[in-house]
């Protein structure tokens, strides 16, 4: 069976099980102790992933690492309908990669700050609040503008890809990190849309979606 | 409350002189960490076996000097005082040689201590923050149950509540037995039916520094029996409670939390925390609550 290396406060680790409880795939969580026992810092750990991050990867031999690769896998591997990594349409696949590369981004400065706030992380907390926020004032005007056009997702879809499963944890956690969303109103529009995606599963911080204003 | 208040150093002699945890002795390190408590710059190193060293940064130029501080070690934590400390309390079951003892982890909370301490009492909030774990609607009811001051400290008894999984290793729903217990003004321990041995209990603490009077660090404390779980997973059960607990804390307003028996409105099944801020005031706490005068 799939395996996850997997620590449950972990935003990246929870995009996986997001993406696996929402394509319906058994897998099997091998809990890290990454806090506080550094697990994934140790010579044992460092033979899965010489990076000494989480999550990893291990379908039946094949052994992947790093967030957005496994989305990418997982999706391609496990999702028949092929619209969660969509290969078949060359701009679309495009935007997914471009906004996986944004994630990353999120990844440096909000989670960084959750980090820093929660677990005593050192990181220049100023530096990456405000980084964040960049990136979120980005987001909020694209999607601002995508609603404007009747598109409720972060690619030009009518369906969620992967690139909206990489983006959610760091927005929806943000405020854990000191950097408020109240300025943001598409993104507090757009977290309410991927918590009402079928087989959503939240983690902890994350609330149930508000009540849907349409039936 | 203007930015100098929340950042004083505290002046409350009831607090000033107690112990208080500031790092699980696990994760204490050669080089010097630095942390926050009651408003006071402080930092702590390992040095030798296992005594550490804690010390007031009264000089921000010299970060790895300044006037020592007591050190206690004790429960697996690193415990000090900004004042003349009485007796921290016992955990006589700490001692029993088969129980597991663990440091779950420190996370810090934008919330005071007597607020974490007070969601920690609560029963009531199980369904709904801990769905499918702690508790599961409908069984939402909290049925009567006693608390007393026993020698100083709070202790809640008779409290039971419908667990679908109530730890790590239980296996489906049962009525889990708690008793809570409150020896410190920010500490609180809980003792719950044990999932494997229905003769003993588990034993749960959570030990608050208060590093201001509006946040603080909450450090997870477990005394389980339990022969199974790897202390990963026991770790991982326990933070995945706490991260469900902190979001709806750091939500409460005020921060502080109010003594004043007329600021918030309680129900039945707060009588745990209606004495816990009774407690408070007849201690003559003033840091980080909102006193009753």
């Amino acid at each position: 069976m799939l395996k996850l290396y997997d620590y449950e406060l972990s935003v990246n680790c929870y995009k996986q099980r997001l993406l696996l409880g929402i394509l319906d795939v058994p897998y099997e969580v091998i809990p890290v102790d990454f806090f506080p026992g550094w697990e994934h810092k140790s010579e044992a750990f460092a033979a899965i992933n010489p990076l000494g991050h989480i999550p990893v990867i291990d379908d039946d031999g094949y052994v992947l690492r790093d967030a957005h690769a496994i989305l990418v896998y997982l999706a391609s591997r496990y999702d028949p309908s092929g619209r969660w990594y969509p290969t078949s349409d060359p701009q679309l696949l495009g935007e997914v990669a471009q906004w996986l590369l944004f994630a990353e981004g999120t990844t440096n400065t909000a989670s960084a700050a959750r980090l820093h706030d929660n677990l005593g992380y050192d990181f220049d907390i100023e530096a990456v609040r405000t980084g964040a926020h960049r990136l979120f004032r980005v987001l909020d005007e694209h999607l601002w503008f995508a609603e404007r056009q009747q598109r409720p997702w972060v690619c030009a879809a009518s369906h969620p890809t992967i690139a909206d499963l990489a983006l959610f944890p760091d927005v929806v956690l943000s405020e854990e990190g000191g950097i408020s969303r109240i300025d943001y109103p598409a993104l507090r529009r757009w977290t309410d849309r991927v918590k009402r995606i079928p087989g959503f599963s939240p983690m902890p911080g994350i609330f149930p979606a508000t009540p849907a204003s349409t039936g | 409350m203007s930015l100098t208040e929340v950042s004083a150093v505290c002046t409350d002699r009831v607090i000033l002189d107690r112990w208080h945890p500031i790092s699980a002795l696990a994760e204490t390190t050669p080089v010097p960490q630095r942390t926050q408590l009651l408003g006071a710059a402080i930092a702590h190193r390992r040095v030798g076996d296992p005594e550490p060293e804690v010390w007031l940064v009264d000089d921000a130029e010299t970060p790895d000097a300044g006037p020592p501080l007591p050190v206690l070690v004790r429960y697996g934590y690193v415990w000090t005082s900004l004042g003349d400390p009485i007796d921290l309390f016992e955990i006589p079951e700490f001692d029993e040689p088969d129980r597991r003892r663990l440091n779950a982890g420190s996370i810090h909370v934008a919330t005071s201590a007597p607020r974490a301490v007070e969601n920690f009492l609560d029963l009531g909030h199980f369904p709904y923050v801990h769905t499918g774990l702690l508790g599961a609607e409908p069984h939402t009811e909290v049925t009567e149950y006693d608390v007393d001051i026993v020698d100083g400290e709070i202790w809640a008894t008779r409290c039971q509540f419908f667990q679908p999984q109530a730890a790590q290793n239980a296996s489906g729903g049962q009525m889990t037995q708690y008793t809570y217990r409150v020896p410190h003004p920010y500490c609180v321990l809980l003792y719950k039916s044990c999932a494997i041995d229905p003769t003993r209990r588990d034993t749960i603490g959570l030990f608050l520094q208060a590093t201001s009077p509006e946040t603080c660090r909450a450090h997870n404390f477990l005394c389980m029996v339990d022969e199974e779980s790897t202390d990963t997973q026991l770790r991982r059960f326990q933070q995945l409670i706490f991260g469900q607990d902190k979001p709806i804390l750091e939500n409460q307003q005020p921060k502080r939390l109010p003594l004043d028996p007329r600021v918030e409105t309680p129900i039945r099944a707060d009588k745990s925390a209606i004495t816990y801020r009774r407690w408070l005031t007849e201690l003559g706490v003033r840091y980080a609550v909102v006193p009753a005068d």
